[in-house]
Parts: C-alpha cells; structure tokens; sequence
C-alpha cells in the first residue's frame, strides 16, 4: 500500500469510527457518510447555479456606478453620456426607486444609491442596464461625479480620534476586574491585532429578477437569507411581500458573505426589472464583489490579566474593538458573538467583556463564519501563550489550569457549561495521539541546533455556542409532500452553499418514511414555499430545518398509520415503515401502495413543519441567560516550520479532534471540518486585507489577496471526529459543524508565536494577525532585539 | 491569402468560427455562444481557475492536454488545438474516472470551482505515465484552482486514485482520430480576422510577423495573453488590433547549447522549464512556483520579459544570470543585455513595432554559484514581494565576482551593485566580513511600502537574503535554511 492509499484508507476508517452507532441503532439513511447530492453534477458541471440559467430574450444586465472617494457629500451626477452609449437601456438612480433607500438588515443604514452623503469609496451611486454586461461595465466609465470630498476615518484609531460608532458600546461580566487584576500575583497586559477577511466564494454576488404579471417579481439570488432578500426587495419596490418570491437552488460558496450583503444585488436586480419591464441579471465583477461587499471584521483587543503562579486567571478584562464599516450590518451580533467567546473554555473568576463598534469609511463589515466567535476566541487564546511565556511553563498546561471544572463553570454572560468533561477528555484524548509531549522534546531539541529554522507546536481548544442570539432567529419551517406514486418533494428553509445542508435534510426525510434516498427529491429554497424564514447561518441549518423536515415528515407519517391502523385493524405501535414498505402487524406493503390508499381515502399528504429551539433566552441588558441550545467542542494541535530570516512558514503536520455529536453524516462533517480549518489557517497566514490611507482597498482580487492552495494544506493532516453524543434533543442527537472548526486554526497561529518564541525563550512574543511572513519577521526581529520600521 | 477563421477540434469534429471581435475570450465563447455553461467565471484574470479547460496540442507526436484559463485566453488562440470542456468527459451517465473519484472522495462541496478543478485533473491524467503520481507532484497542478469549501485533502486523495494508472478514457482511446484532425488543421496561412481597424491577426512566420507588426505599429502583440487578459477583463481596454504570435514559426524554438540555453518568444513557461532547471535548480524552483500550471501553459518567457512587469518573477535570476535580448524590428535585429531592457517603471527598451525574439540565457561555468529566492506571502501562484537572485564567481572559498539583481525592490528588476562591489575578495569561510555586503543593499534600493509588503519588510528581507545566499554557497546546503526547493531533491536523484 503507498502512501496515498493510506491516507485514504485512514480516511475511510476515520468514517467508520465516526459513524458507528454507540446502542442498537438501526439506521438506514442517518450517520451515513452519503455523498453531497450535487455531487455528481458538480463534477459534470451541470450543477445550475444563477449565471447558468437560460436567459428569457431579452434579458438585461446590470453594472454598478461606484463612489470614487471615500468619505464626502455627492454634488452632481451626470450620467447623460452613459444613457447615451449604445446598447444602454437603463441608468438606475435614487430617483428611480419606488419605496424605501434602504437594503439593509435591520438599522436602516444602508442605501441602495447613495443620496449626498457617500460612506465608502465604491458604494453604490447608479447602476446602468444594458443589453450586455460587457456593454454595461464600460458605460459605468462615462458618468461624471461632482465631489466634496474630506479624509475618511480607514483605522480604528482613526475612528476613535472621531468618536464615531455604528451602535452603542455594551459590556458584561463580573467582579471587580481591575481591582482583581491590580492584586493578582501576576500581571500582563497588550494590545493584540486581528485581522478581517474576504469571503471569496468562488461564485461571486449574483441575482437575476424577472418580471410577472401585477407587479409581481421573481428574484433568482445567491443568498443565504431567501426571506430577506423577499422583504427588502418589496421595501424599496413599495409593493406587498407577497408579490415577491425569492429562489435560492444553490449558492457557489457562502460563508455568511450572502446572508445580508447578497440583498442589495437582488433588490438592484429588481428594481431594474421593475423599471425595464424585461428580466435582468446582475453579476459582480471579482474585484468589484471584493470592494462593494463587507468583510469579516477586524478588531483590536486591548487587554489585561491577572493570574497565580500556577497560570490560572484570577481575572480578565477584554475591550474589544471592532472595525465594522460604514454601517450596522450585521455588527450587533457579529461583536456580541465575539464577546460571547472571549471566555473561550477557560474559567474567570473576575471577567469584563467590552465592546465597541467603530464606524470606519470602508465597507460595512459583515457575517463570515463564526461571526465575531474567532475574533474573541483568538485574542485569549493569544494570552494563555502570554501567560505561558510569562510563566515558563508549557501552554498546553496554562490551557489545562484553566479549563472550565465542574463548580467553575459558568461564563462571564451567565450561561452554566453542562458539559464540562468533552473538552477535558477531548483534549486530553488528541494530547495523547497528536504525541504532544514527546514532539515538544524532539522540536526543542532540533530548534536548539537549528538557528535560523525555527519549529514550533500548539494544541488549542475550541467551545463554541450554538444558536443565534437573537433568539426569535431560532426557528425553521419545511414543506413535505408525498406524492401518489411514493415520491417525497422536500422542501424547507435552509439554502445549500455547499455544506451539504439539503443532504442532511433528505437523509431525515428518507429515514422518517424507511424510505430509498432516491425518493425524495430535494427542491430550491423559496419563500413561496416556505415563508419567514431565517437565515442559514450560526451553524444552524441541520439543527432546524432537519428537525422542521423531520416535524413535517413525522406528521404525514403518522396520519398514514393512523390510516393503517383502522384499515387493517392493527395497534398503531405494530405499524413501522422501513425499506421502502410499510409493516402493518404480520403483512407489509410497498410504501407507495400505502401512499395511494391514503389519497383514496382523503387523508392529507402534505405537511407545513415548524421547529422552534428550546431552553434559550437571554437578558441582553443584564448580561444574562443562556443565548445557545448547547456547545459544540473540538481542538487541534500544530506543528509548524519558520525561517526567521524571512518570515515563511509551512504547516508540516495538523491534528484534530472534533464533537459533531452523533454525526449526520460523517463525510459531510469531515468535509466541512477540513474545510473551516484551512479557511481559519487562511485567516490567521496569508490572508490581509490591506487598505490605502484614502480607504481603498488594496487587495481586491485573488491576484493580490492570498486564500490558502492546496500545496498549503499540512501534508500530514490527520482529522477525527471525537465520539460523543448531544445531551440535548437536537436532530438524531447531532451538534452543529459549520462554524466551529474555524477556529481549530488557531493552533496554526499560535504555533508560528511558538516557533518565534525558540529565537528568545526569555521574552514574549509579539505576533499579531495575520501572521503574514512580514508580521512574523516583524515578530522575530523584535526578539532579536531590531525593530522593523 | 490569409485565412479568415479560426479553426480548433472539439467533441471529434473541425470547427470554423470568424467574425468575431478581437477581444472575445474563449470562456465567453463558451458560456454565451455555445452556451456551455459548466465552465465558470470566478475572478476573470487567471488566478482562481474555475475557468479552467483543457487544450491538446500535438506534441512530440501525441496529443498532450495542458490546463488553460478560459477566462483570459483570446478566442484567435485555440486556433490548431482540441478544446475539451468539463461537459465533453463524461459519457452518458458513465463519468469520467476523475469525476467519479470526485464524487467519490467528497471532492466537491458548494461546487463552483468544481469544473475547473476537474480539467487541471484530466490534464493530470493524460501526463506522461512514467510520472511519478506524489501528493506534491497534485499539488503543483492543482496550486492554480482555489477551492474555499473542501481544504484540498479529499481533492488531492480522488487525483491521486483517479490518475495512478495509464489513460483509459474516451480520448486517450480517440487520440489517433484527433491527432489526424488536428493535423488537418495545421497550415502555414496567416490567420487574418477582420478589417484594418480592428483585427485578431496569427501570422505563421516571422516575416509576415514584422511586416505586420511594421504596418500596424499601435497593434497588441500576445504571446499568452496572460497579462493582456487583464487589460480586457479588468482594464476595459479597447484594444481593437491584435497580434497573436503563438503560430509564428521559428519562435518557439529552446536551444540548448553548451554555453547557453535559448529560448524562443513564445516558449511557454512549461516548455522551458526543464531547460532552466537544468541552469540550476533553484531555476527551477523558481518555474514550479510561476503562476500555475495555467498560467504557465500560456504564458511565455518572451512576454513576461517583454510587459516589463516591474515585478517579474523571472527577470532578476535571467539579470543575474547576464541574459541578452534579441530584438527584431522590420528586418533588422539587435541584442542587448537584459538588464538594459528594463528602463523605468512599465517603460523599456522597445521600439514601435519591434519585438522580442528571443532570450538567451548564459549556463553557468564551473567555479560560479547560482541562488535565487522568491519570497512572497504564499508559496504557491503568488507574485514575489522580494526575489533575489545570486551569481558568485568564486576562486576557491573567495568570492572574486558576484552579480545580483533582485525584483520588488524598484521599479524595474534591477542590479544590487553596491552590495556586488562590497562582495569582492569576501570569504565564505568568515561570515564576520559579509556585514559590509548585507548593508549595502540598504544602499542600493529604496524598496516602496504597497499590499505585498513594506518597505522596511522588502529591505530587511533583502539584507537577510544576501546572508542566507553566502552562508548556503558556504556550506552547499540548503536544508537548514530553506523550507522549499529542490537542490537537495534534485542531487538525490541524480
């Protein structure tokens, strides 16, 4: 067997492990490790995806005139000579807007067009209709602005010098921190940087709206927030929600960069409908989709520590400062979620939680995975390593001494850790087969004769908090029919961008009937379908519309053995279905003959399912309650390689350990667990955002801005999933997977400090993130005593 | 008479297309005049690869498939070659094993880079089977298609259990007929579309080149198109004239001399790859990291010396290597070194209407040492922030010449010369004397702040540079100082 095949092989055992049932557990279709249905046209590129769809004759397309400067006042707009370019047939201004100037999520800040007051440089000013999209990007150049212009606030300290917030500050916590800190044995302070990041999807923002009859309106948008895009579109259109019907089959990536910021595209698409009378499409340019949508935010972290000898915090106090952009977006909860996992898995006596939300003149910042969750985590686990350095010890035990206990469980929001034991033994468990100990002596060893080679190694914990916040958020609803010839139309919420979410869900379906995958036909994502939806996001897609799929299905199901029972006159309990039949006491039928009996005698096949979460409520005002469901809990650990004299770096080995629960399906967890890990390690490596002082954004393209290759995944990448069941009732005792592994990444960057740290092991080490080779050198050089400018 | 269409293979048949504007790209060919729509545009300037199809060529008398991104590849270059898409491999419902591994190994999640990836992998597994299939060896042909949802393992692992054994599929098994029709297509006319005013123009030999190009001064000379690609789909530039060169004949000739190797303007950097790898390794090392394999497929030596990009990964190491320049205008030619090509910022020593022939790139001789870095932010299909390139003539353990040039530190690829002078009478044995070197490059460049780094990076970059390049001269090795490369691999395997 090579060396490849062994990889595989590992994988595939991997699976197993992580999909054998723990009782008797008679599964079909559930703990599978299914393909992505799409999978098979993916492949063939016949996976439809908007710019795929037949255009109707006659479809426009869309090209959007942006704001050339960064903070001023719109004087004039001459677009005559864009009108006037052949093939033009629209040019789209605030003054063709029926309703309301806004596409924002929820504060009203965000204008479809800019009145007088531009925010960012390449905020939308007009967008041009035409009858090519070439024909439109080059008409967008013909348009002349008059603009007031004044420096725009770009750095958070630019914001602060201004005052400016997007939303009020908001702080928790407990005890007296200061005074804690002030007594505590030691004390260390800093401020620590954390950068943004570009989502790049690899299909970028598109929408395509075709006209009906009333004013009717079909949106066709890459979203993750269908519902949304219905209600804002009908805001600035000022027609009912009931004429607007948004369709989401598939997206070409997500990663919270289409759960608000993929509105404004449809509703342009939209009102270019509107006006024209005739379908129109509009699809972003790369660079202009880097400029004109929002980022993961980036945040300074000032903060203060006090701890005993043994490394155990005696308090903490954490300001957290966020970049969010022009506008509110998304950045109440975004911040929230950041402070909600500053604590991490770690226990504090003494805590404060602070956080402000500059307003900067950059585009509004927005959801990326994790949602603020990263940022937060990052910064302690930058301490624990402080801590360590501090200390002398290694930090896998500052980690260890920190842990919440039982008695010491309860966060800094008020929420008590039920589940204090999975990330001891989970951590315990990967400490032991990552061969932690014995690799911190081999690398201590090759460091101490390597001098400009440097290694390093970290094993960081991740718990993170599963449901959104905002509590009414947490509901989903799905469409079943069963159709007489046994086929099952599934539809619900949630929308697939590639997580495998409508897998998930047609397993559920397929298991509640006994029935073959094949019968049940996954269907796009629409609001006509099933309505007030919210977004998929927060890990939460299989947790609610499974459940909502599984309502749906159950309740169908159970009208059919009610049905059986009286026609058969069997005991309702003596009737199961499973492969494909139904059996009714000491006979069985075919599940589609059952079906047609049903239909025959008028019971309902269709179903409308509603799932609400459980247990959660919180306080925002007092700092209190329990905001998620449950956590979900994993840890990784790092080897990495530095050349000192240059700041390159290499990953040489990774291993995981993460809690899915009882997994849905292991190949899809596996799938998104490696995936969320490199996107981190992208976060945390080659990925910056950098910005000119007159806030244009530098690095607008792939060319320039640096996503992880696959020569970048560590060649020796060992992932597992940690054998737990959920304590709660989630869907077949699962535990939400999408966010989560993010921040297994943080091992990466806490191995590069580590690496750093083998220069001087007698002082700290000041790394901030991303840990390009230039923030690394940077790093190094301030250990050897020379500062880099 | 020239001809007046393009013609290219595709699915088994000859297909003639004309009329169209010169800067119709093929990805727009496909996705709204063919209306195939599995090809993808992900960021329209050749670096995330969702575009990416497949081209075969006839080379050394089969058909070889090399990777291409559509997205800035003109329509007029696919003129002689088989164009396969991702909708041609599979047969029915029977998929191609790279899409079945693919679907097997959970390779594709949300699915838009899909497509692309599953091209790179069909051109993997028509490589050459004597290939030694390694988990680099994937990742290099993959480090051109960015995926955001899987993290590349299951990818990896599906290419490498698609593509270990011999090519089976349906053209490896139709590769007679298509080798017969793209012979067909094979003619010495010059290719002419259009009027005066605005043409897509291949001419198949030197001389209708420079009449030509003489005629039409303002014209756009392409060689890959993989910089020109840009200023259509970023620029927005009209460019209405354009010349292609890939079907001039004589111009993709590689001599490999005893003393020099000569590469001809538009020999893709994937032909002259192993010619500059056998230079030296680090030459090597240098090519594996250019672009991608896409970019390296179109793209050409020729055109990345001849934009002048002030970044130009290649320049440097040729500059130190004293490369010279062979110049054709009209009828009359010229050679100049390289490193007076290179005049300022995106200006160089080019008359209207003359173009690049060829490079010709001096081998090293027995007592002289060679290193070249390219530092950047991400290994792979990234542009240097700094690239430094070393050539020491040494006598004994005494450096008695050294000629270094380094790119990103200026405007144009330029010589450390300072820093060269403070080189002299040095000794690798006492690395105390190289002080005065490495702080002579402080003198020598004022290196600029921007998105790849700043300056104070750049300069303490090349200050380190120039040690690591002493110390591995000094002591041969390149393990404790390096990350990647293949000095060590490539001595092993010899």
């Amino acid at each position: 067997m090579n060396e490849q095949s062994k990889v595989g092989a590992a994988f595939v055992s991997s699976l197993r492990e992580g999909s054998a049932p723990e009782g008797a557990e008679a599964l079909r279709h559930v703990r599978k490790p299914l393909p992505h249905d799409s999978g098979p046209k993916h492949v063939q590129g016949v996976a439809q995806y908007i710019d795929d769809i037949r255009e109707p004759e006659g479809t426009l397309h869309i090209a959007i005139g942006q704001a050339p400067k960064a903070r001023g006042r719109l004087v004039s707009l001459d677009v005559s000579a864009v009108r006037k370019t052949p093939g033009v047939v629209a040019v789209l201004t605030i003054a063709d807007i029926p309703g309301k100037n806004d596409v924002s999520p929820a504060f009203g800040d965000d204008p479809l067009f800019v009145d007088s007051e531009i925010s960012f440089r390449g905020q939308a000013v007009f967008a041009v209709v035409a009858t090519s999209r070439d024909i439109a990007r080059r008409a967008v150049k013909h348009a002349v602005m008059e603009i007031e212009s004044e420096a725009p606030s770009v750095t958070v300290e630019d914001a602060l010098a201004r005052g400016e917030t997007v939303l009020p500050d908001y702080s928790y916590g407990r005890g007296d921190v200061d005074a804690v800190v002030a007594a505590a044995p030691h004390r260390l302070q800093g401020q620590f940087r954390v950068g943004g990041q570009e989502h790049f999807y690899l299909e970028g923002q598109v929408a395509f709206a075709i006209p009906g009859e009333d004013g009717d309106i079909h949106v066709y948008s890459s979203t993750q927030h269908p519902t949304e895009v219905q209600h804002v579109v009908a805001r600035v259109l000022d027609i009912p929600d009931a004429y607007v019907t948004c369709e989401t089959r598939r997206m070409g990536g997500g990663f919270g960069g289409k759960e608000s910021q993929a509105t404004q595209w449809a509703v342009t698409a939209a009102l270019a409908a509107r006006v024209t009378g005739r379908p129109c499409k509009i699809r972003l340019d790369r660079d202009d989709d880097f400029i004109l949508t929002g980022k993961r935010h980036d945040f300074r972290c000032d903060w203060r520590v006090g701890f005993d000898v043994e490394g155990r915090i005696q308090g903490y106090g954490v300001d957290l400062l966020a970049r969010c952009g022009y506008s509110a977006d998304l950045s109440a909860g975004v911040v929230d979620r950041a402070m909600f996992h500053a604590d991490n898995a770690y226990w504090m006596p003494a805590v404060h939680v602070a956080s402000k939300r500059v307003k900067t003149n950059t585009v509004s910042n927005t959801a990326f995975r994790g949602f603020g969750g990263p940022q937060g985590m990052l910064a302690i686990e930058h301490v624990m390593d402080q801590i360590a350095w501090a200390t002398g010890q290694d930090p896998l035990d500052v980690r260890y001494a920190n842990f919440y206990r039982p008695g010491e469980n309860v966060t800094p929001y008020g929420m008590e850790v039920e589940e204090t034991d999975t990330l001891l033994n989970l951590v315990r468990t990967l400490e032991e087969t990552s061969g932690y100990r014995e690799r911190r002596k081999e690398i201590a060893a090759f460091n101490a004769s390597s001098p400009i080679m440097k290694r390093g190694l970290s094993l960081t914990p991740v718990k993170f908090g599963i449901s959104f916040t905002l509590t009414h958020m947490n509901q989903a609803g799905a469409l079943v029919h069963v159709y007489q010839d046994g086929s099952v139309h599934l539809n619900h919420g949630g929308t697939e961008m590639g997580q495998g979410l409508y897998i998930k869900v047609a397993q559920v379906v397929a298991e509640e009937f006994g029935i073959a995958m094949e019968r049940v036909r996954i269907t796009a994502t629409t609001t006509a379908k099933v309505p007030n939806t919210s977004p998929t996001a927060a890990s939460s897609g299989s947790d609610l519309n499974g459940m909502a799929a599984k309502v749906a299905a159950g309740a169908i199901k159970k009208r059919m053995i009610a049905y059986a029972a009286e026609a058969y006159n069997v005991p309702e309990a003596q009737i199961e279905f499973r492969d494909d039949r139904v059996f009714i006491g000491n006979q069985s039928i075919p599940f589609d003959e059952l079906v047609k009996k049903c239909i025959l005698a008028r019971v309902p096949m269709s179903e409308a399912g509603h799932y609400k979460t459980p247990k959660i409520t919180w306080d925002r005002a007092k700092g209190t309650g329990r905001p998620f469901f449950y956590f979900a809990y994993g840890a990784a650990c790092s080897e990495v390689i530095v050349d000192t004299l240059t700041g390159e770096n290499r990953v040489l080995r990774t291993d995981i350990l993460h809690d899915v629960g009882r997994s849905l399906n292991p190949a899809i967890d596996i799938g998104q667990i490696e995936g969320g890990f490199v996107q981190g390690m992208g976060w945390l490596t080659t990925e910056e955002l950098v910005f000119s002082k007159e806030g244009h954004l530098l690095t607008h393209a792939p060319s320039t801005y640096k996503i992880p290759v696959a020569s970048d995944v560590p060649s020796d990448f060992r992932v597992a999933l940690y054998p737990n069941t959920n304590r709660e009732e989630t869907i077949y005792r699962s535990k939400a997977v999408g966010e989560p592994p993010i921040m297994l990444a943080n091992s990466v960057f806490c191995a590069l400090a580590d690496a750093i740290h083998a220069l001087d092991p007698s002082k700290p080490v000041l790394l901030h993130a991303p840990a390009t080779p230039e923030a690394i050198l940077r790093a190094c050089e301030a250990l050897r005593g020379r500062s880099m400018g | 008479m020239a001809r007046d269409a393009i013609r290219f293979w595709r699915n088994g048949q000859p297909i003639e297309v004309s009329g169209f504007h010169p800067r119709t790209t093929l990805l727009d060919y496909l996705r709204l005049q063919e209306r195939r729509v599995g090809t993808k545009e992900g960021c329209a300037e050749g670096d995330c690869g969702a575009c990416t199809v497949a081209l075969g060529r006839i080379r050394d008398g089969r058909v070889q498939y090399e990777p291409i991104n559509a997205c800035i590849l003109l329509l007029g270059q696919v003129d002689g070659a088989e164009v396969v898409t991702v909708e041609d491999l599979a047969q029915g419902s029977d998929l191609h094993p790279v899409q079945s591994a693919m679907v097997a190994h959970h390779g594709s999640q949300c699915g838009f880079c899909t497509p692309g990836i599953v091209m790179s992998l069909f051109t993997l597994y028509h490589q050459d089977a004597e290939r030694r299939l390694s988990r680099e060896h994937v990742n290099d042909v993959l480090a051109g298609n960015l995926c955001r949802c899987t993290g590349y393992r299951p990818i990896v692992d599906a290419a490498l259990e698609a593509c270990a054994g011999a090519p089976q599929d349906t053209f490896a098994q139709a590769s007679e007929t298509t080798i017969r029709g793209l012979t067909e297509l094979a003619d010495e006319q010059d290719l002419f579309i259009g009027n005066e005013a605005r043409f897509f123009a291949a001419p198949a030999s030197e001389a209708s080149l420079a009449t030509l190009y003489a005629q039409h001064p303002d014209a756009t000379l392409v060689a890959g198109c993989t910089d020109v690609g840009l200023w259509i789909t970023k620029g927005m530039a009209e460019l209405d004239r354009m010349i292609w060169l890939g079907r001039v004949a004589g111009l993709d000739r590689i001599e490999d001399g005893t003393d020099a190797l000569t590469i001809g303007a538009t020999v893709t950097h994937a032909q002259a790859y192993a010619g500059l790898q056998n230079i030296d390794p680090d030459l090597g090392e240098l090519m594996r990291r250019f672009g991608s394999a896409q970019v390296r497929a179109s793209g050409t030596v020729g055109g990345n010396i001849a934009n002048g990009s002030p970044i130009g990964d290649l320049a440097p190491a040729l500059i130190a290597l004293d490369a010279t320049l062979e110049l054709r205008r009209g009828e009359s030619t010229r050679n100049i070194p390289l490193e007076d090509f290179f005049i300022a910022y995106r200006k160089q020593d080019r008359l209207p209407g003359e173009f690049v022939r060829s490079i010709k790139v001096p081998k090293l001789k027995g007592h002289e040492a060679f290193r070249a870095y390219k530092v950047s932010k991400r290994f792979d299909e990234d542009i240097s922030a700094v690239m430094g390139a070393f050539r020491f003539a040494l006598d004994g353990r005494k450096i008695v010449q050294a000629r270094i040039a380094f790119g990103g530190m200026a405007g144009i690829p330029k010589r450390a010369s300072e820093t060269e002078a403070a080189l002299i009478g040095v000794s690798l044995d006492e690395p105390a004397s190289w002080g005065d070197a490495m702080a002579a490059v402080a003198r020598d460049y004022q290196p600029l702040d921007d998105h790849r780094a700043s300056a104070a990076y750049r300069a303490t970059v090349a200050r380190n540079l120039v040690f690591k390049a002493l110390s591995e001269t000094a002591s041969g090795a390149t393990r404790p100082t390096r990350i990647v490369g293949q000095r060590e691999t490539l001595a092993a395997a010899e």
